[in-house]
């Protein structure tokens, strides 16, 4: 009788879904579509008419033609190597309990926020020729091995915490009782645990190429000139040609293929969803055993290490490194005013945690709603499109160039009522966009997974709606909305393509300030800049330490 | 006044009708068991009365009052599910104070009816324990004890044993009578289980496919099935087409007695094991071979006989133990005109 | 139960974060505009950087305050300006030069206005003075910088001048920027111009034009990377950044890139770790502009005057690493001790630039990028 659908009948449950959804669609509407409708609009309207010519112009340049082949085989690349090798890591990190879990999870996430502008010269000071690993005799690594090394870098957390987070709370007697039927252990890791984590790795896969496919400063500093990704092809076109007219191609281009991956990504999760009787993630953790184990364990924390740990290392080597040997010097420069600021640098930690936690809040409402309506239970099948078409619509921002929502906001929340061109607010508004599929994405899986009788039993015992939400979807999902905060918080911090059009030069957050310091000569720049990103990475570790540290409640209500 | 009244109450999956216009009553304090396979409804029943399915057509009567468009949790009904279904995110306690909570009662009284409750159940003092922890049955009681605590006008139970083992389930069948019993509580339970029904209920109704079967005593359905379905649904085997012709009926075991004022006319013919009555002793009767025994019955007194007649299908009797044949003897079979039945027509059409 | 008010109290504390954050930003206009005309927002790249005592020396002489907005580096902020320009972020934009001035004036962005002072200003700056829609702030000059103790140590003599770099004996040591992205790549590319000429097929060998001279520093093994970041700080052995892992001793920049490595030295050092080539230099010069439809034009004119006035001017070399453009403007002692004067630089008339630009930009990445 599971397929029942859902409570209370179709037309109250189309109503509250309609309600749920308005306000997320609304607030795509005006902060996302009309701006980046506005900005391509700019580039195919002239002189009174449209212009699909364009379209036959661009697409058969050879040049664009090499963009677009690079951008597709080096995010299909990167993401098979993230995935493959993140899922050790997603594994470990959940069923294993080992001292100093927590901390290894919040570093595995800190690459994820950092500004690509410091990843970028931290992989060339690593690889690069005259780098770390080149002064020790191996060949200089450079152009595409550098940017799918640096993309695993970047994305290892995406894996370890989505596919983690569900990882964590399977039940392992699912799989103790496919072994008990004979099955060996990677047979039933293979029939039992891999379709249940399927959505999840489908999700982190899909999370993982979207952000490899539109990646930007990894491929425009460690690419160098010859290697661009649509993304860093628009950002050309548009900043610094103004070539309206072949960036708004490209934005519909990279629109196109972004729809088209959702869409798959959609049958895929379709095609997998279940319920999959989910328990407290707190339970399912426990001591490596054996040698084999422990030798997974020590595998995975070594790869964390080479991988993640020493490139950041690179970056708090060069913060320290003053003019006089190693010490705080710059980190003690960043409290004065003078030079290139009309604030002190440190000022811009502030603005950074401020702007992400608004940002945080707004995501969390946003994608917190639009996860719910889209869990509501399917009535109708036009509903159930328009569901379908409003999830992608939610991952867009994802697939869509900054500096096309930069410029657009400029061109298009220009007038009242909506005149935001000097308002602090686009910043927080700009992050959120970003942090918005991210929150969808954590939640949806587990959210889809609480079994709908548990719902139910909450309703027959005198829970409204939105009591049983509260009382049933929320408690379950604690876990997956401190990661979607987490996530949101983080990439908010990190946020720095559409940020530095709008930011106000007073008002710097912490990847706009490093890249101001980074556009200047000078040791003291520089290593104030080193000195920034290494709080930034900090900050981050912190937060995310703070959240893995917040109890997941199992005590009950009283 | 009936406490749960359903007229006509329709429910379509798609092409499939899951309820067919079912009509029900079910008195206050009375305990009411649906019987039926799975698939026959009884589930969307109890969905729609909860207020989980809105009926496509048909009303839901509660306390008199029609129950459309009342969402669930404003019904005032109290629902335990097969699989028990305890919010694995709270403790016990947690899981008992539930109802009460939403019902805003006070912090001391809900305190109080979890403790009163988890008393009730025999799980006294378990209130911090987690619900991961409980065996089936500690599970079952505590599924019980919260859908009791908001002191539900309806207590409906999804096959509330389903999952235990048979002997705690059949000691917890009679605890759960006798607790209803003492708190007047009115029930409406399904269950595939006849055993279970009958030891529960006041009044059995048996469904197939969407509709009523038959509403009676548990003796009288067990007396009296309604229907080929029924009786096969019952367990009885011993079913044939027949021909009534005054006291006898004409069967392909031979002649039947039948009870006195069967009408004539072709019919279809239920024997209970109980009318089928083998004699080792050579006689008057339908020769049979003995192919297989089993022990049933409460504490394994009776036996039952699998026998394989000269003409006609196979038959079962029962037998005291003492005076059971061995497999591989023949024996002659009689028949008891008390224990033949006449199945009405009613859904004999599903039955092949 | 407590756990439970919490959370309430949390989805409660979310929702009017949400709300007064989205009315707050509604809420500023209007007292933006409750200040009056008192506000002047200056429109700039993200390298504009003033003294906080002289920001509060222009409210005091003019009662002006002003807002500095920034926009990304000087390309970008300038495209930005031109998307905006029918509803203006600003009063004044700073931060076009000679390079990209045609593409602003084109577009119709500034209004003209006279600024007070403009007569001590060379004329060779003053690129539009019949209409005067900008007016010179500063200038800078692209020139290619060297890693002097890369040179002492392997006893080479630095190169000077732009034949000098494809000699053989300075072989993949030069890395320069995307001439299409980066201002200084662009400039470089103008001094190459300016140098050898559009060569074109024609001419035979000697001749060759700039496009020669490229496809001979191709053979010489050049870099070209995306931006002056990666450029400097990544592959320049003698940039700070660069001194562990740079690779390459010769970097386009800027002729006050030297002195901005000695700036917060302690002690001074005898001379700066890096060098300029004199040669190879390219001058940019940068402007500021009334924009048209500014909410506070009188506020914007003040601001252009004050851009130009001496206070101003003295400021700037250290804020921003430029040299003022107002004669008998004095230069911080370290730009004298540490920096070069380049007497002679390479320049390109502003209409050249702006007829030539975008084939010469597409020729250039066909030559050396791809």
């Amino acid at each position: 009788m599971r397929s029942g659908p859902g409570t209370g009948g179709g037309a109250r449950g189309t109503a509250v879904r309609l309600a749920l959804m308005a306000v997320p669609a609304a607030f795509l509407a005006l902060f996302f579509a009309y701006p980046v409708a506005a900005i391509t609009a700019r580039g195919l309207y002239a002189d009174g008419r449209w212009h699909p010519e364009r379209f036959a112009e661009v697409l058969t340049d050879p040049g664009i033609g090499g963009v677009l082949w690079f951008t597709l085989w080096q995010a299909a690349a990167s993401t098979a190597l993230t995935v493959l090798s993140a899922l050790p890591g997603a594994y470990v990190l959940a069923r294993y309990d080992f001292p100093g879990r927590r901390v290894v999870r919040a570093i595995v996430t800190v690459p994820f926020v950092l500004p690509t502008v410091v990843v970028g010269s931290a992989f060339l000071g690593l690889l690069g020729r005259g780098g770390l690993f080149h002064e020790w005799g191996t060949p200089p690594v450079t152009g595409p091995v550098a940017i799918l090394l640096a993309h695993v870098f970047f994305n290892y957390a995406v894996v370890v915490r989505v596919v983690g987070g569900l990882w964590a709370q399977l039940d392992p007697r699912q799989e103790e009782a496919a072994r008990m039927l004979g099955a060996s252990r990677l047979a039933a890791w293979r029939t039992v645990t891999l379709p249940a984590l399927a959505p999840a790795v489908a999700a982190a896969a899909l999370t993982v190429f979207l952000f490899t496919f539109t990646s930007f400063g990894v491929v425009q500093i460690l690419g160098g000139p010859r290697y661009a990704t649509l993304e860093v092809e628009i950002y050309r076109q548009t900043a610094h040609l103004l070539d309206l007219p072949t960036a708004a191609v490209l934005t519909l281009v990279q629109f196109a293929a972004v729809a088209a991956l959702l869409a798959c990504h959609a049958r895929t999760v379709r095609r997998h969803r279940g319920t999959r009787g989910l328990v407290d993630a707190a339970g399912t953790a426990r001591r490596p055993r054996g040698a084999r184990q422990w030798a997974l364990l020590v595998a995975v924390l070594c790869q964390i290490v080479v991988l993640l740990v020493v490139p950041l290392a690179v970056l708090v080597e060069r913060s320290l490194h003053g003019p006089d040997g190693y010490g705080l010097t710059h980190y003690r420069a960043l409290a004065s005013t003078d030079g290139t600021f009309a604030v002190a640098p440190q000022e811009a930690i502030g603005n950074s945690l401020a702007y992400a936690a608004v940002a945080t809040c707004i995501a969390l409402v946003i994608g917190g709603l639009a996860a719910v309506a889209l869990t509501l239970p399917e009535s109708g099948r036009r509903v159930g499109r328009l569901v379908r078409g409003f999830d992608a619509l939610l991952m867009l921002p994802l697939g869509t160039s900054a500096v096309t929502v930069g410029f657009g906001f400029l061109i298009a929340l220009d007038e009242p009522p909506l005149d935001l061109r000097s308002s602090w607010i686009l910043v927080p508004l700009a992050q959120a966009l970003v942090g918005v599929p991210f929150v969808v994405r954590t939640l949806l899986p587990v959210l889809r997974a609480v079994d709908d009788r548990l719902r139910e039993a909450a309703a027959v015992l005198g829970a409204s709606p939105a009591r049983v939400w509260r009382e049933v979807d929320l408690p379950l999902a604690r876990r997956a909305l401190l990661v979607a905060a987490g996530f949101a918080f983080a990439v908010s911090l990190g946020e720095f393509g559409a940020t530095v059009f709008i930011a106000r030069a007073d008002a710097p957050t912490l990847p706009v300030a490093v890249a101001r310091l980074l556009g200047r000569a000078g040791e003291s720049n520089y290593g104030q800049a080193m000195a920034l990103s290494t709080i930034l990475m900090l900050v981050c570790a912190a937060v995310l330490l703070a959240l893995e540290n917040v109890r997941t409640d199992r005590s009950g209500e009283l | 006044m009936a406490a749960l009244r359903l007229e006509a109450v329709t429910v379509r999956f798609g092409d499939r009708t899951a309820l067919d216009a079912v009509d029900l009553d079910v008195a206050e304090h009375e305990i009411v068991c649906v019987l039926g396979p799975s698939g026959s409804g009884k589930s969307t029943l109890l969905r729609a009365v909860a207020g989980l399915r809105e009926p496509d057509a048909g009303r839901v009567w509660l306390d008199g009052r029609d129950q459309r468009g009342v969402a669930p949790h404003r019904r005032g009904v109290g629902l335990m599910f097969q699989d028990h279904q305890l919010f694995p995110t709270r403790d016990v306690g947690g899981n008992v104070a539930f109802g009460p909570r939403m019902h805003k009662a006070s912090r001391e009284e809900t305190e109080r009816r979890v403790a009163e409750l988890l008393d009730l159940v025999g799980l006294p003092g378990a209130q911090r324990r987690p619900v991961t922890a409980l065996s089936g049955g500690e599970q079952q009681r505590v599924a019980l004890a919260r859908a009791l605590a908001p002191r539900p006008r309806l207590l409906m139970l999804d096959e509330p044993l389903g999952q235990l083992d048979r002997s705690l389930r059949e000691r917890l069948v009679i605890e759960l009578r006798q607790l209803f019993r003492r708190l007047g509580t009115t029930v409406l339970a399904v269950t595939h289980d006849q055993g279970e029904a009958f030891a529960l209920a006041d009044r059995v109704v048996v469904m197939d496919r969407g509709r009523i079967a038959q509403t009676g005593s548990p003796v009288e359905v067990w007396r009296r099935p309604a229907s080929e379905f029924v009786a096969r649904f019952l367990g009885f085997a011993n079913i044939v087409p027949a021909t009534v012709r005054g006291n006898t009926a004409d069967t392909p075991w031979g002649e039947v007695p039948v009870p006195p004022g069967t009408p004539s006319g072709p019919c279809t013919l239920l024997i209970r094991p109980a009318g089928v009555r083998p004699a080792e002793a050579p006689g008057r009767g339908l020769p049979c071979t003995v192919t297989a025994r089993t022990l049933r019955g409460g504490g394994f007194s009776e036996l039952s006989l699998l026998l394989d007649p000269a003409d006609g299908p196979a038959l079962e009797a029962s037998c005291p133990l003492r005076e059971a044949p061995e497999p591989g003897t023949t024996v002659t079979v009689t028949f008891d005109a008390d224990d033949v039945v006449v199945l009405g027509r009613g859904t004999e059409d599903g039955v092949a | 139960m407590i756990t439970t008010f919490r959370r309430a109290l949390g989805v409660a504390a979310l929702g009017t974060l949400t709300v007064s954050a989205l009315t707050a930003c509604g809420g500023s206009q209007p007292s933006d505009e409750g200040e009056g005309k008192k506000t002047v927002t200056l429109v700039a790249h993200d390298s504009f950087a003033a003294s906080d005592e002289v920001l509060e020396k222009f409210t005091e002489e003019t009662g002006y305050t002003v807002k500095v907005l920034s926009g990304g580096d000087a390309g970008s902020a300038l495209n930005q300006a031109i998307l905006s320009k029918d509803n203006p972020q600003g009063d004044v934009f700073f931060g076009v030069d000679n390079t990209l001035l045609s593409r602003a004036l084109d577009s119709g962005l500034f209004t003209p206005y006279e600024a007070e002072g403009l007569e001590k200003i060379p004329a060779e700056y003053r690129l539009d003075d019949e209409k005067h829609r900008v007016t010179p702030v500063d200038t800078g000059d692209v020139c290619v910088n060297y890693d002097r103790a890369w040179f002492d140590k392997r006893g080479i003599e630095p190169p000077n001048t732009l034949d000098d770099l494809v000699e053989p004996e300075y072989k993949d040591l030069l890395v320069v920027e995307n001439a299409a992205t980066s201002s200084p790549g662009l400039g470089f590319l103008l001094a190459t111009v300016a140098e050898y000429g559009d060569g074109g097929a024609s001419q035979g060998e000697a001749a060759g034009g700039w496009e020669g001279y490229w496809k001979k520093l191709r053979a010489n093994g050049v870099e070209v990377v995306d931006g002056w970041e990666q450029a400097y700080y990544d592959r320049f052995s003698g940039s700070s950044g660069g001194e562990n892992g740079g690779d390459r001793p010769l970097v386009v920049s800027y002729a006050s890139s030297p002195p901005a490595e000695v700036l917060d030295a302690d002690p001074a050092p005898e001379q700066a770790p890096t060098g300029v080539a004199t040669g190879t230099c390219f001058r940019q010069i940068e402007f500021a502009g009334l924009l048209s439809g500014a909410d506070n034009p009188e506020g914007g004119k003040a601001l252009l005057d004050f851009l130009v006035s001496e206070t101003f001017q003295e400021d700037m070399p250290l804020q921003m690493f430029v040299n003022p453009v107002r004669e008998g403007t004095e230069l911080p002692e370290v730009f004298t001790r540490y920096g070069e004067t380049i007497p002679d630089p390479h320049t390109v008339e502003p209409e050249r630039i702006a007829e030539n630009r975008e084939a010469w930009v597409e020729t250039w990445t066909s030559l050396v990028v791809r």
